[in-house]
């Protein structure tokens, strides 16, 4: 279990799948990189256990291929597929115990001596103790480890998880995907992580798959993704963002100039996707400083400013979240650190909002 | 603990206690006089008579007495038909779990919309009486009839018929209790995660294996249900040997009948009865414990 496995990508081609008229899946175009810890994000009934279904064999696709390197596995039946899967639901079988559900997938494959590596893996997953339990005699998060031993004794090619930590409460969730991702780099098989909690995704992935209506909309390194957004959708859905709907003006070097209710914002040539002229300027709330008015003079000259009355103050001890309404009636909101102390706006100031160009991304609109 | 409680809880406590058991009987009560009324005195009743011995020089009239021989010359009398009830009826379980399963697990996996629609077909057959649809065999099974003509055309049959042979004993017995051997499987199958067969077919298990190491175990409640709710009524039966059987298919229940009606030796039918129900239970309890123990994995 210690050597590492020479594994190869996952390709998904052109892979769709229709219930009816409903694409679940739509022309998904996508490369899992071998041995990395890629998420699969999306809001729910965007299509992510269909893709994991089809990738696991349990589900037919309507259209496309899906290939492990060079192999294309796309009509092979699932018991064939070097593929094994961690269910929502854990599926462990409840006649057997935590041993011989482990040692399930070893049997099958006609493996004669189980023993070690069952026990083995059981340590790995530190529950060798529960060896002889049956599946309802233990808890929540025991089952989800035992449905990852049961599915990573087998060391396949890719291990899918379909949301394997949604059963659990928050604490629990949290030590389990730490857990999951030490014994990801441990054995070091490629895992494709489907989830809905963006957190979830951003902590334990090398790489986000952002998911909406059957479609891949970003992806790439959390921090990529989250510092810069390519669709209305990513920039909403991963964290928060605040956008602005524009027109672009013109070209100053590094920068474009954007016109938005009556304010000149400028966002860098290489942070904006818009392909024509209509568009938003986003920035993060984080990314963003709030001053009262009578400060004006402390804003440097490059950077994108407004102004607005602030509507709400929440305290929430590392930072103040502002809800700031713009003078065009726009609501924005801006995390401000708790730096300095008793240095806070109140409900009703005039404020003036400002951040540095370089923190502006361009969305199409 | 108990120290630091104020005393009146203390004192408090056991009348509740008592008050909650004292319920529980009292809702007990009327299904053990139930049981009293329907079995226990039947029962009693039974064993007594299968004791008594026949008044000198009145046929059909017996009295009180204490006679043990009833039971051994019942059963040397009978053993034939013991034996060919016990063979009927195994075959004729087994043949129902091998139809049963099947569309148990169709509509289990497959029903969809259509689960209630056709579990009520499933049991449609039980609304007409069991005798109607016994006699009906009759004319399916009849010697110029489709199958029987099909089949001679084969040159299968051995007696060249269907109708009164042990076969159309077995086919009726099959027919009449299927319905108990296929709700038993559906609801053990039904409650089945769908999701441990595709876990698995994910496992690298054959869809026969799965079969094999999945399904069945979890099954195996259904299954003991069902052979029971089949096995124990077509042991005892005696309507489908009466109707679709000759004088050489007759079953147990058929001597029973004959002794009670024509014969009127009610002591050897009480004691073929007691014999019986007591096979039965050995019956039953011997299979419990074997499916019980089963390794399942
Ligand atoms: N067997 C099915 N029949 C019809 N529609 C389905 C089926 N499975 C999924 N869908 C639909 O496909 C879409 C994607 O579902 P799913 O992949 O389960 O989403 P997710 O896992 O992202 O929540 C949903 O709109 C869902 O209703
Ligand atoms: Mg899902």
């Amino acid at each position: 279990m210690t050597e590492r496995r020479i594994v190869e990508d996952l390709h998904l081609r052109d892979l769709t799948k229709k219930y009816g008229e409903l694409a679940a899946v739509d022309d998904l175009d996508l490369t899992i990189p071998a041995g990395s810890f890629f998420a699969l994000l999306g809001a729910s009934g965007c299509g992510k256990t269909t893709t994991l279904r089809m990738v696991a064999g349990l589900e037919d696709p309507s259209s496309g291929t899906i290939s492990i390197g060079e192999r294309d596995i796309t009509g092979l039946r699932a018991y064939k597929r070097p593929v094994n899967t961690v269910f929502q639901s854990y599926a462990l079988f409840p006649h057997m115990d935590i041993f011989e559900n482990v040692a399930f997938g070893l049997r099958r494959r006609g493996v004669k001596d189980v023993k070690g590596p069952v026990e083995e893996m059981l340590e790995l997953v530190e529950l060798a103790p529960m060896a002889r339990r049956k599946p309802t005699q233990l808890s929540g998060g025991q089952q989800q480890r035992v449905a990852v031993a049961r599915a990573l004794i087998n060391q396949p090619d890719v291990l899918l998880l379909d949301e394997p930590l949604g059963a659990l409460d928050l604490k629990l969730r949290r030590q389990m995907q730490i857990e999951l991702k030490r014994i990801q780099t441990e054995v070091g098989i490629t895992f494709v992580h489907v989830t809905h909690d963006q957190e979830e995704a951003m902590t334990m992935a090398d790489t986000v798959a952002v998911m909406n209506a059957g479609r891949i909309e970003q992806l790439g390194h959390p921090a990529d993704i989250y510092e810069l957004p390519r669709t209305v959708f990513v920039a909403n859905f991963l964290g928060q963002s605040n956008l602005f709907a524009g027109v672009k003006t013109g070209t100053s070097g590094e920068l474009i100039t954007v016109e938005s209710h009556g304010q000149t914002f400028g966002v860098p040539l290489a942070r904006n996707s818009a392909e024509g002229s209509d568009m938003y300027v986003g920035v993060r709330p984080e990314k963003m400083t709030i001053l009262d008015e009578p400060d004006a003079h402390k804003v440097p000259d490059s950077h994108n400013r407004l102004t607005g009355a602030v509507t709400d103050v929440s305290y929430t001890g590392v930072s103040t979240q502002y809800l700031v309404n713009t003078d065009w009636g726009q609501d924005i909101t801006v995390f401000e650190q708790n730096v300095l102390v008793g240095d806070r706006c109140d409900v009703g100031d005039r404020v003036i909002v400002h951040w540095a160009p370089e923190h502006s991304f361009g969305l199409a609109r | 603990m108990a120290a630091v409680l104020p005393a009146s809880t203390s004192t408090q406590q056991p009348p509740t206690v008592k008050r909650r058991s004292r319920t529980a009987y009292f809702l007990l009560a009327p299904g053990m006089g139930w049981l009293a009324v329907f079995f226990a005195v039947p029962f009693i009743t039974l064993f007594v008579t299968s004791l008594q011995v026949p008044v000198p020089g009145q046929s059909g009239r017996y009295m009180p007495a204490f006679d043990l021989m009833n039971y051994p010359e019942a059963l040397s009398a009978y053993s034939e038909q013991f034996i060919r009830s016990f063979v009927y009826a195994g075959i004729a379980t087994v043949l129902a779990l091998i139809i049963a399963y099947p569309l148990a697990y169709f509509i289990a996996f497959r029903g969809g919309q259509w689960k209630g629609l056709l579990l009520v077909l499933v049991i449609a057959p039980t609304f007409a009486s069991f005798l109607l649809r016994t006699y009906a065999w009759r004319t399916i099974l009849a010697d110029e009839g489709p199958i029987t003509s099909f089949l001679n055309a084969l040159s299968v049959l051995p007696q060249d018929r269907i109708l009164n042979t042990g076969i159309a004993v077995i086919a009726g017995l099959t027919y009449n209790f299927l319905p108990f051997m296929i709700l038993p499987l559906y609801a053990a199958l039904d409650r089945m995660d769908p999701r441990l067969i595709e876990a698995s077919g994910d496992l690298y298990a054959h869809p026969a294996t799965t079969f094999r190491k999945v399904v069945w175990p979890l099954s195996l409640p259904g299954v003991v249900a069902g052979t029971l709710l089949t096995f124990i009524p077509a042991f005892g039966d005696y309507i489908n040997a009466q109707l679709l059987g000759s004088t050489g298919d007759r079953m147990i229940g058929n001597a029973i009948q004959i002794n009670f009606i024509q014969f009127r030796d009610y002591p050897i039918a009480a004691a073929l009865s007691i014999m019986l129900m007591a096979l039965i239970l050995v019956i039953v309890f011997v299979y419990i414990r074997r499916a019980g123990t089963e390794e399942l994995v």
